[in-house]
């Protein structure tokens, strides 16, 4: 029976000579994390757009989507994962399929929002403009609820960078491979690197975001935030 | 004028994730490998550290005979990983052929290698997949206790844990508990009355370890290799009667990916692997904390396979 | 088909229902866990939020603390954890606490910061001194936020909890692991609709909590007012 301090903490947190031996692995890991996140997000947005414009024309699906996608929330993302296994077995796809639908579930409620919140007396000047309704939605609607959307993107975003770690359980995992390693070793440097490295990488993402935001909307900046 | 330009800035980067997604990149960006290909092989493990040393050997001295590798180690445990190989997501898998034996037909009985070997061709001939030749060294399913445990119930047998067991915490892979070789065993070979608990754990990983040391299971299921037997100073109760099938460490891939060329360099390796050399690299790894890619090829440079 | 049939007989069962496996044990264990770390974050989180919320000290941190919450991975967490710390309770504690704390200190500052200035002055006004403001005027109508706080990171923390069953321990997530370990399909499908049962109800409990706490009047105005204080600070 051991007793007194852990003894792994006793040792050392980081052992810096097998990071400098893995920066590899680290570098394939971080580029798979990036490559399952942009791609999640990006089918998210795919998907949500369509949907949220059919909830907003058709308002009465807008509740029960809303609720439904809500629920999903609630299922462990794991369970959600390992219930693809089936069909698309160990391959990218079930991670991506999952990822996804959280991002969905995510954007969607954002979106809608951000196109409601749009001032009535704005969509009716486009209108009496002569403005087509796509035109509205284009250079009216869309952009005006862009911090909104954003907002939504942006936590979409850093959420799925959590998520993509759980799909370690299902053979993808990204950064997460390296708590799955760091597990069966017993040994804390990975573990400690994956961490980090996530943590880092959604800082820079919402940061970007955050940048990408000010760019796409000149007319926010002179308010001076 | 602006923003179109960065939409399409963003759609051309966009488009670009997607089809490095769809195959056209790096294989382990993907983590898989196309199945018809036979120049290339994706090696798989479970998730103990002797299996982490073993994809890597087989990946390293493949390698050398020139076959494309790709290794995705520590997938998970075998009810996840194997499937991943039948259905060719992976091409090569170290295996045990008593446990693929009892995956693959739960009544099984055979005990020796001979048997088991025999038994497990057709099974795996069925699902595309060969067994190469096998290694003399076996790693095989062991019960555990703590020298403390050993000394307070007097156990030094496995048949000495009858009329013991209902005082006893046992812990393990949660497979335990249905596996032929695990606690039904127990029961039908030897007699032994149920536990006081069964705690689902993991198979040979920190789980149990922690929880033997910790005292929060009294018997733990171990791999005879491992490297943390010696380290915690446990005692391996010895198998009295015929239980655990032999298993000898083999490599089972899928037919269509086991070239000669593949075969050779494999059955190098295989033909050098003793029980006693596998428990060394085992404690390299558990308890001197070394990389398993490491371990792996200074061995295979010791035996000059490399 | 078949998977509904074979989920639905699995739910049913009554061997699952008894016993030290029973779906009653592992749901008071997975509550036992949630409860534990969820009140302990609420003890340490509230006063922070609150405090930071009346003195405006820590404002950047306290509204980005959700966001770099979200980015916390559970699963790291739990894993260095049970590292360090080995078999046990620990593990688990951690990780979920530190999952429930974000949203709450988050809630909790906009909760306080956003009471109408003009009430605060009215408070002031009428001779007020800061800790009397803070325990008669914001903490008051602050509660609908904050008990929004504390609710969704109730609701995040039971989804979480199934974690515990990674590391070797009980709780609803045992039937992710066992099943996952097993390919029985129907158990960790029976699991996760415990799971997301288990969520919303805690949702819905504690959505009537929040009712009865929370005085009438404010609930409208409170609402009004977390909604556009987010918009702005998401913005």
């Amino acid at each position: 029976m051991s007793d007194g301090p852990p003894p792994v903490l006793a040792a050392e947190l980081i052992r810096w000579s097998w990071v400098g031996f893995h920066l590899d692995d680290i570098r394939d890991d971080l580029l798979q994390h990036i490559q399952l996140t942009g791609l999640a997000v990006l089918f998210g947005l795919l998907l949500a757009f369509p949907l949220s414009l059919a909830a907003i024309r058709w308002p009465r699906l807008y509740g029960p989507v809303l609720g439904f996608t809500g629920m999903l929330f609630t299922i462990p993302s794991l369970a959600l994962f390992i219930l693809l296994i089936p069909f698309t077995g160990l391959s990218i796809w079930t991670s991506l399929i999952g990822l996804t639908m959280y991002t969905l579930l995510i954007l969607v409620r954002n979106i809608v929002e951000g196109l409601r919140g749009v001032d009535r007396d704005v969509r009716e000047a486009a209108e009496a403009m002569g403005y087509t309704r796509a035109r509205q939605l284009w250079q009216v609607e869309l952009p005006l609820a862009l911090p909104v959307i954003m907002a939504g993107i942006r936590i979409a975003t850093v959420t799925t960078i959590g998520l993509v770690t759980i799909t370690a359980l299902i053979g993808q995992g990204g950064l997460g491979q390296l708590f799955l390693d760091g597990f069966t070793l017993n040994f804390t440097t990975p573990i400690v690197v994956g961490i980090v490295l996530s943590a880092l990488l959604a800082f820079v993402a919402d940061l970007t975001l955050v940048g990408v935001q000010h760019r796409l909307t000149p007319w926010a900046r002179s308010r001076g935030r | 004028m602006r923003r179109i330009r960065l939409g399409g800035v963003a759609l051309a980067a966009c488009l670009a994730l997607v089809l490095a997604a769809c195959g056209g990149g790096d294989d382990a960006l993907e983590g898989g490998t196309q199945p018809n290909e036979q120049s290339s092989v994706t090696v798989g493990s479970t998730n103990f550290s002797e299996q982490l040393i073993l994809a890597q050997m087989y990946a390293a001295v493949l390698e050398k005979a020139g076959v494309d590798v790709t290794v995705r180690p520590n997938l998970g445990n075998r009810e996840v990983v194997f499937p991943a190989l039948e259905k060719g997501e992976i091409d090569l898998l170290p295996e045990y052929n008593g446990s693929v034996l009892s995956f693959l037909q739960p009544d099984a009985t055979q005990t020796t290698s001979e048997e088991v070997n025999t038994a497990l061709t057709p099974l795996l001939d069925a699902k595309g997949l060969v067994a190469l030749q096998q290694s003399p060294a076996e790693d095989k399913d062991g019960w555990a206790v703590t020298k403390e445990t050993a000394d307070k119930y007097g156990l030094a047998k496995v048949s000495d844990l009858k009329g013991k067991a209902s005082q006893l915490v046992v812990g393990g892979p949660p497979e335990l508990e249905t596996r032929p070789a695990g606690l039904p065993g127990l029961k039908k070979v030897y007699g032994i009355e149920d536990f006081k608990e069964f705690k689902a754990l993991d198979a040979g990983g920190p789980l149990t370890t922690s929880a033997l040391n910790k005292g929060d299971i009294d018997v733990g299921r171990v791999f005879t290799t491992q490297g943390a037997i010696a380290e915690n100073g446990w005692v391996v109760l010895e198998e009295d009667k015929p239980l655990q099938p032999a298993q000898n460490i083999v490599p089972i891939g899928r037919k269509d990916a086991m070239t000669d060329q593949v075969k050779q360099a494999l059955d190098a390796i295989s033909a050098k692997i003793t029980t006693e050399e596998l428990t060394k690299l085992n404690k390299l790894v558990d308890v001197d904390k070394q990389d398993p890619e490491k371990v792996a090829s200074d061995w295979l440079t010791q035996q000059g396979l490399l | 088909m078949g998977v509904v049939n074979g989920v639905l007989a699995w739910l049913t069962d009554p061997v699952q229902w008894s016993g030290p496996d029973g779906i009653p044990v592992r749901t008071l264990q997975h509550l036992w866990y949630s409860l534990l770390a969820t009140t302990i974050a609420a003890a340490i989180a509230l006063p922070i939020g609150v405090y930071i919320g009346h003195t405006g000290r820590g404002a950047l941190f306290a509204v980005n603390l959700t966001n770099l919450g979200r980015a916390i991975p559970s699963l790291g967490i739990i894993i260095l954890m049970f590292t360090i710390f080995g078999f046990g309770i620990i593990p688990v504690l951690v990780t979920l606490f530190a999952l429930a704390i974000p949203p709450i200190v988050t809630n909790s500052y906009i909760g306080v910061r956003s009471v109408d200035p003009d009430v605060r002055q009215a408070a002031e006004g009428m001779g007020m001194r800061g800790r009397q403001v803070l325990w008669q005027v914001e903490l008051p109508m602050a509660t609908p936020l904050i008990m929004a706080g504390i609710r969704t990171s109730a609701v995040q923390v039971v989804a979480t909890a199934t974690l515990a069953a990674f590391v070797g321990l009980g709780g609803l997530g045992r039937y992710l692991i066992d099943g996952l370990a097993q390919r029985d399909l129907a158990e960790v499908v029976g699991g996760a609709i415990l799971v997301a049962a288990l969520s919303l109800l805690t949702e819905l409990v504690l959505g009537r909590v929040q009712t009865l706490v929370v005085p009438r009047g404010l609930a409208e105005r409170g609402a009004a007012a977390a909604v556009r204080a987010k918009v702005e600070k998401a913005a």
